[in-house]
């Protein structure tokens, strides 16, 4: 059974008024369980809409929403508790942190669950060690930490809470280089570790290619398409006409093999360029 | 949702209250409260009132405005007529206990409610007609002679454009922490109020700290654009008299002298 799910779902800004807009309309989407799902579309597409409402953040206008095959709007407790089985990490997140340490502001989720002290203790280890913080960070004040340290820290805030589905809203918004593929190994050693479902909005075609196993394009509010990376990107040419790019490497293979190289084809990973690369190189070599 | 609240409620428009210098508009505005506390006559009152209902037709400001300006005095204007209402001494009408009504109360009450119905018309007229950004500048014009006392003019001016500036920010910069503390479980609906009051902290600290750090980016921004302060600064938007002003200024004059002369010669009802 999927795990997320949802029908028709739609919102409307601004109801009732002539500035009436629809950020995310008629929505179908499944996504099962265990997957990452890297989540790609302009500013503007509804991602970050769409991924409010999978926690019961936003009300949709009309659809229902179903986390583990319940309507997630059916009573207010369930609501509640989904708010907890889907943990979400907005962008920038570490202009949420108000803690004097870091252990009590990782603290904050698991105690609003009702966890009990032992309980809190262990899930703030826990999270901690997900996302690569060691002990010495513990009684520090998030506020003296640097930047990509923060954002570990709001992130270890919510995995705190234990959630079945993790959602990232732009994780390396913001970050250096260092700071982007740390965070994104972390997320993908968390999704290893943990075989939870995880969604990670991002902008960057090369990253969703090299970390997710599926990929769900957003486009002026509409699902553009839902699948596998392959899958996905084998329909680039309607991909770079909604205005986004496929990974630079693809690009590069595509035009080879139209110039008539035997390229080779599903080629979205610098990883996997090397591999082909080597493999002529060696092929001729031999011949 | 936060976002929906309006604020600076300013309605854009092309009309000449819109045109007006909005230095013109506060001294006239002033003016305007001032008469209506030196006139006591229901008369001069109507023709206040018909003034009003002229300006707004002119600056076409929906009637709906002004209801969603008095409604949040209405509270306000009932507490000062009932006071009135009882404090007033004169002959009673009606004695209870230690109550009584009197017909000068009963006046007195009704000329203070109306008074301040007027008052808030009038002076909504000056923030929907203006932008903030106008209004700001004609104050610091305005206070201008004050910098004799050493009174730091520029600075409060553009202290209070600053603080225009960032209201709609600060208002999205919320949302988006409320939403983020929602996400970690925060509960600001339920509760007792010091429950709640708790559950702010985790709002306004974050609130505080980007707040912070925006004054923080905004001051660097400005020197590095090597603001320094009001001295030997020029505008690029020049407040100028026109013959426009001049005409609405004598035209209110003569509204406001008709109102007063009435007031004075018409037999006095309180």
């Amino acid at each position: 059974m999927a795990i997320i799910k949802t029908e028709h779902l739609t919102h409307l800004y601004g109801t009732g008024t002539p500035f009436e807009k629809a950020a995310i309309r008629d929505v179908n989407l499944e996504i099962e369980e265990g997957e990452l799902v890297g989540v790609i579309g302009h500013t503007g597409s509804g991602k970050s809409t769409l991924i409010q409402h999978l926690n019961g953040l936003l009300k949709p206008t009309s659809g229902h929403i179903y986390i583990d095959g319940t309507d997630i709007f059916e009573s207010v407790q369930i609501l509640q508790k989904t708010r907890f089985k889907v943990g979400l990490v907005f962008q920038y997140p570490e202009y949420q942190l108000f803690e004097e340490t870091v252990e009590k502001d990782i603290a904050f989720g698991p105690k609003n669950l009702g966890f009990t002290e032992e309980q809190v203790k262990e899930a703030v280890s826990h999270a901690m060690e997900c996302v690569g913080l060691s002990d010495a960070f513990r009684k520090k004040s998030p506020f003296e930490l640097s930047g990509g340290q923060k954002r570990r820290v709001a992130i270890a805030g919510v995995i705190a809470m234990r959630p079945k589905v993790l959602i990232l809203d732009e994780p390396t918004a913001g970050l250096d280089p260092k700071g982007r593929d740390t965070i994104l190994n972390l997320i993908s050693d968390y999704h290893r570790a943990e075989k939870n479902t995880v969604l990670l909005v991002s902008h960057s075609m090369e990253d969703v290619a090299k970390y997710c196993s599926k990929v769900l394009v957003m486009n002026q509010g509409h699902v553009f398409s839902y699948g596998t990376v392959a899958e996905t990107f084998s329909r680039a040419d309607e991909i770079e006409q909604i205005g986004l790019a496929v990974p630079q490497v693809t690009r590069l293979f595509s035009a080879l093999a139209k110039e008539g190289y035997e390229a080779g084809e599903e080629v979205y990973t610098i990883v996997r360029a090397k591999e082909i690369l080597l493999e002529k190189f060696l092929q001729k070599g031999g011949a | 949702m936060l976002s929906d609240i309006t604020i600076g409620q300013f309605f854009p428009g092309k009309s000449i209250v819109h045109r007006l210098d909005p230095r013109a508009k506060i001294l006239l505005v002033i003016a305007f409260i001032i008469l209506l506390f030196v006139v006591r006559n229901p008369v001069s009152f109507v023709l206040i009132g018909i003034f009003l209902a002229v300006i707004y037709i002119v600056a076409k400001i929906p009637a709906r405005a002004i209801w969603r300006g008095v409604k949040p005095i209405l509270p306000l204007i009932l507490f000062t007529s009932i006071l009135n209402l009882f404090f007033v001494d004169g002959e009673p009408l009606v004695k209870w206990w230690i109550f009584k009504i009197t017909a000068e109360g009963i006046s007195v009450a009704v000329l203070m409610a109306v008074r301040i119905v007027c008052l808030i018309i009038g002076s909504l007229l000056l923030t929907y007609t203006t932008s903030p950004i106008a209004l700001t500048d004609a104050i610091e014009r305005l206070l201008k002679p004050l910098k004799v006392i050493r009174f730091p003019v520029h600075e409060m001016a553009m202290m209070m454009t600053i603080a225009l500036r960032f209201i709609p920010t600060l208002l999205e910069e919320t949302d988006k922490i409320m939403s983020a503390q929602k996400a970690r479980g925060a509960d600001l609906e339920t509760g007792s109020i010091i429950r709640r009051a708790k559950a702010l902290i985790p709002i306004l600290i974050p609130l505080f700290v980007s707040a912070f750090r925006r004054a923080e980016d905004l001051a660097l921004a400005m020197e590095c654009r090597c603001y320094r302060g009001g001295e030997g600064r020029t505008r690029m938007k020049q407040l100028h008299f026109s013959h426009l002003d001049g005409i609405s200024a004598v035209a209110t004059g003569v509204v406001f002298v008709a109102a007063v002369l009435l007031d004075v010669f018409l037999p006095k009802i309180i």
